[in-house]
């Protein structure tokens, strides 16, 4: 477009940092609030889904077609209800989203649980509701905190398509550049969300180690 | 409600270049085509690396990447880079972002082809292409159309975004409506692409249903 | 006939999987692979249909080196069958078992008609054709796997632990099933197997393996029971030696008593004279007590002693094929019949025309090697 333009202009982003700082604080509560919402909704919903067959046909098929729905058009469904460049309008459709990821997740975890371990639960003595809190939820971290990761990279490179819509966090950049045919906010725009995402999931992975001590004892055995 | 029926109840938002069929034809076209191309690209790729076993860990890191680059960014960038002028430099974040999930599940589903199967068809006296082409992409087909689902409706996703940077289709109703605060267009625009994206995702449960053999998908009539 | 001649295979890592293995594998015979996991057993066989490459040595199959033929055209003349079945899930049963024919380029039809005689052949419902190998049970589908490597009538089959994976019960059977099918077809088979049982009921031949790939013994099963090379063949093999050999000794060298009476109990015959138990002498109506039968043209010196320690007499009685009675066989006789069998070296001429085991009559049958 313009040949003489760097890709990066180094004293442009010196001289907006207070700003940059601001939207990406903007952007992580955008981002992170929906996985947690989707994290506190998706833990019953899973729970109920693994505990009455029934309804895990019609949960993960309402899921999967919420999963199918473009962020944009939703972000334009829900403007009437919550309101133009609002918050509010990015975060309950990440929440799906995240919902979409974590719920088959918890209930496939679950669903890991091995027949022989539940049942030694079962003549342990353990009644049904400890036996989902004490031993099968345990069993189930792996496989709920491999859809959170998901979910969480997932809201944290969603949030700026919320630009168009007058609320993107660091997706402000990928408009301003367009606009003035300029690179340098393009560029930090998508660097800082990768780091982002690429931190996010190193926080999970820590934290799936921390929690299930038993599996890196055999991995490193 | 009422912006809905403004907007379906116009009648010159049926016809013409910037009408309901011509729009929806766009989107479609450029969904397809981009589709195509990762196809032709991801397939063949993915069905090398999950028959040879090499290069896994670039597919894992690439989809990895794929899922945490923002398209907005991607879409706006490239396009700034390449050049407006033209459809295709749009088409390019498209198929950058369609690609990982076909590679990655075509590769994924390959791999995960019991050994023993794999060893059967070799001993049987099948030949490497016949074993790839006769069983391990019937048994690994599921997969292979789960990522060809997920980039479909990745493509129809980014082709609305798209319209900010030129591309026509639904989005441009979207987009030009908030430009103009023509409200009952941009919210049409939505209900358009998202039936859009719901017809995508039937389209591809029937094609499930129709390639897939029952003998891998468990699903028979009798018994 | 299959030869290998010091055949060493030493995988990547460094593992040493075979090591100088030297054998004959004769044609129209069974020839067992036996020994504990990871002994190499399975490397050894795919050596033959050249899914593994040896490193030194060479493999002939009948006087050719298999190094010499295409990978493709040397498995598709040598059926293959493994321990999960390795159906193709995406093929219903006929066209899993029409896979190498269709490779062939024969017909569809010729092809399809040729799959269901051969699902007949191993004792499987034609009416199963059409289904998918997920419908099938674990027994089923391994004959579904021996009918496909049958198909297009190769004259060696390799068959790894095809029967490991199914319970003890189907397992019996399918054995039962391929001793019946081998009586008809002949082929030259090479079967592995971690069951010395097992091994010892299907092979003619019999070769142990111990870990390292080192080659213990090979013989045939009585000389394997009888003289086992050392320590290590002889803890395999487990307990029971003594008894189990006497299944390999043919009970027709016995000297029956054609009368039915023996010293304080008679033997009573319904009216096609088939023995129906043994009587108290003197006691016209007294009741009937437990006997042993056994055919002295088919059956072992184990049955008869077998029959013997069944009957209250400590006799037992002999009958024909039709199940009439033929004689009785006194505890002297079968005294004399063992203290010969223990006391000469196996006669290998002798032994190699042995009766099998009868059929289903085998009571260690699923019992694990000690
Ligand atoms: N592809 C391989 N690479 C390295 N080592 C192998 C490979 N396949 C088998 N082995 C090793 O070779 C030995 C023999 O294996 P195998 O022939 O499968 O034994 P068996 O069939 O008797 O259980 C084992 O120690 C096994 O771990
Ligand atoms: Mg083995």
């Amino acid at each position: 477009m313009n040949d003489t333009e760097p890709l990066v202009r180094w004293d442009w982003i010196g001289r907006h940092i207070p700003d940059i700082t601001e939207r990406l604080l903007d952007h992580v509560i955008m981002a992170l609030v929906p996985v947690l919402l989707g994290l506190l909704i998706a833990l019953p919903l899973g729970l109920a889904s693994a505990r009455w067959r029934g309804l895990y046909q019609p949960t993960v098929g309402v899921m999967n077609i919420v999963y199918s729905l473009p962020s944009l058009a939703v972000f334009i469904v829900l403007i009437p209800v919550t309101g133009l460049a609002e918050r509010t309008t990015v975060i309950i459709p990440l929440t799906f989203y995240t919902l979409a990821v974590l719920v088959p997740a918890v209930v496939d975890g679950l669903e890991s649980v091995p027949d022989h371990v539940r049942q030694s639960a079962v003549a342990m003595g353990f009644g049904p509701t400890r036996r989902l809190l004490r031993v099968d939820m345990p069993i189930a971290v792996p496989v709920v905190l491999a859809g959170l990761r998901v979910a969480t990279v997932s809201s944290i490179s969603l949030v700026s398509v919320g630009a168009l819509i007058g609320r993107g966090g660091l997706g402000y950049y990928f408009i301003d550049g367009w606009q003035r045919q300029f690179y340098t906010p393009i560029i930090v725009g998508i660097v800082l969300v990768m780091v982002l995402a690429v931190l996010a999931d190193g926080v999970l992975i820590l934290a799936q180690r921390l929690l299930t001590p038993w599996a890196r004892a055999r991995r490193t055995s | 409600m009422n912006w809905l029926i403004e907007f379906f109840g116009t009648a010159a938002n049926w016809s013409g270049p910037s009408g309901i069929p011509a729009r929806l034809l766009e989107h479609v076209e450029f969904s397809a085509v981009a589709l195509l191309l990762s196809m032709i690209i991801a397939i063949p790729l993915g069905l090398f690396i999950g028959h040879t076993g090499r290069g896994g860990v670039v597919v894992v890191v690439a989809a990895n990447a794929a899922r945490a680059l923002p398209t907005l960014g991607l879409v706006v960038l490239i396009v700034l880079l390449v050049g407006v002028g033209s459809t295709w430099p749009v088409l390019a974040p498209l198929i950058a972002l369609a690609v990982p999930p076909i590679l990655v599940n075509t590769y994924e589903g390959i791999r995960g082809v019991e050994r023993d199967l794999r060893d059967a068809a070799y001993g049987m006296g099948l030949r490497g292409g016949q074993v790839l082409l006769k069983v391990l992409v019937p048994v690994a087909l599921p997969l292979i159309l789960l990522g060809l689902r997920i980039a479909a409706i990745q493509v129809v996703a980014t082709a609305t975004v798209a319209a900010y940077v030129g591309l026509g289709g639904l989005g441009r109703y979207i987009i030009d409506g908030l430009a103009t605060k023509d409200f009952p267009s941009t919210l049409g625009g939505a209900v358009l692409v998202v039936a859009l994206a719901l017809l995508v995702q039937l389209g591809f449960a029937v094609l499930q249903r129709a390639v897939v053999s029952p003998g891998v998908s468990r699903r028979v009539k009798s018994r | 006939m299959i030869t290998f001649e010091g055949v060493t295979k030493r995988y990547g890592d460094g593992t040493v999987a075979v090591d100088n293995l030297s054998l004959q594998v004769p044609t129209g015979a069974v020839t067992v692979f036996v020994g504990p996991s990871g002994c190499g057993k399975t490397t050894s066989l795919r050596m033959i249909n050249r899914m593994i490459d040896p490193s030194e040595g060479r493999i002939l199959l009948d006087d050719r080196d298999v190094r010499a033929i295409d990978p493709p055209t040397l498995r598709r003349g040598i059926g293959y069958v493994i321990q999960q079945s390795g159906l193709f899930p995406h093929r219903k049963i006929v066209d899993n078992v029409a896979t190498v024919p269709y490779l062939l380029g024969w017909d569809k039809k010729k092809a399809r008609a040729r799959a269901m005689e051969l699902l007949e052949r191993v004792g499987l419902d034609p009416a199963l054709a059409g289904r998918y190998p997920f419908q099938l049970s674990g027994g089923q589908q391994q004959r579904v796997g021996v009918a496909r490597a049958l198909a297009a009538d190769p004259p060696v089959l390799l068959m790894d632990e095809p029967f490991s994976a199914v319970d003890p019960v189907v397992r019996a059977s399918l054995q039962e099933e391929l001793l019946r099918l081998q009586a008809e077809l002949q082929k030259t088979i090479v079967f592995v197997t971690h069951d010395i049982d097992e091994a010892i009921k299907l092979g003619d031949t019999v070769a142990v393996l111990r870990v390292g790939g080192h080659l213990a013994q090979i013989a045939d099963p009585a000389t394997l029971l009888a003289e086992p090379a050392d320590d290590f063949v002889a803890g395999f093999l487990g307990k029971d030696r003594g008894i189990r050999r006497l299944s390999f000794i043919p009970a027709s060298k016995l000297r029956l008593s054609t009368g039915r009476e023996v010293p304080g109990w008679s033997v009573a015959l319904d009216e096609d004279d088939r023995p129906i138990g043994w009587r108290a002498s003197g006691d016209g109506d007294g009741p009937l007590r437990p006997f042993g039968v056994f055919d002295p043209a088919q059956d072992s010196l184990r049955a008869a002693l077998d029959a013997a320690l069944l009957a209250p007499s400590g006799c037992a009685i002999a009958v024909d094929p039709g199940g009439r009675f033929a004689g009785v066989v006194t505890r002297e006789t079968l005294d004399e019949a063992l203290g010969r069998a223990s006391g000469e070296a196996l006669d290998p001429a002798r032994s190699a025309a042995h009766a099998r085991p009868a059929a289903g009559g085998d009571p260690d049958a699923g019992q694990a090697a000690g």
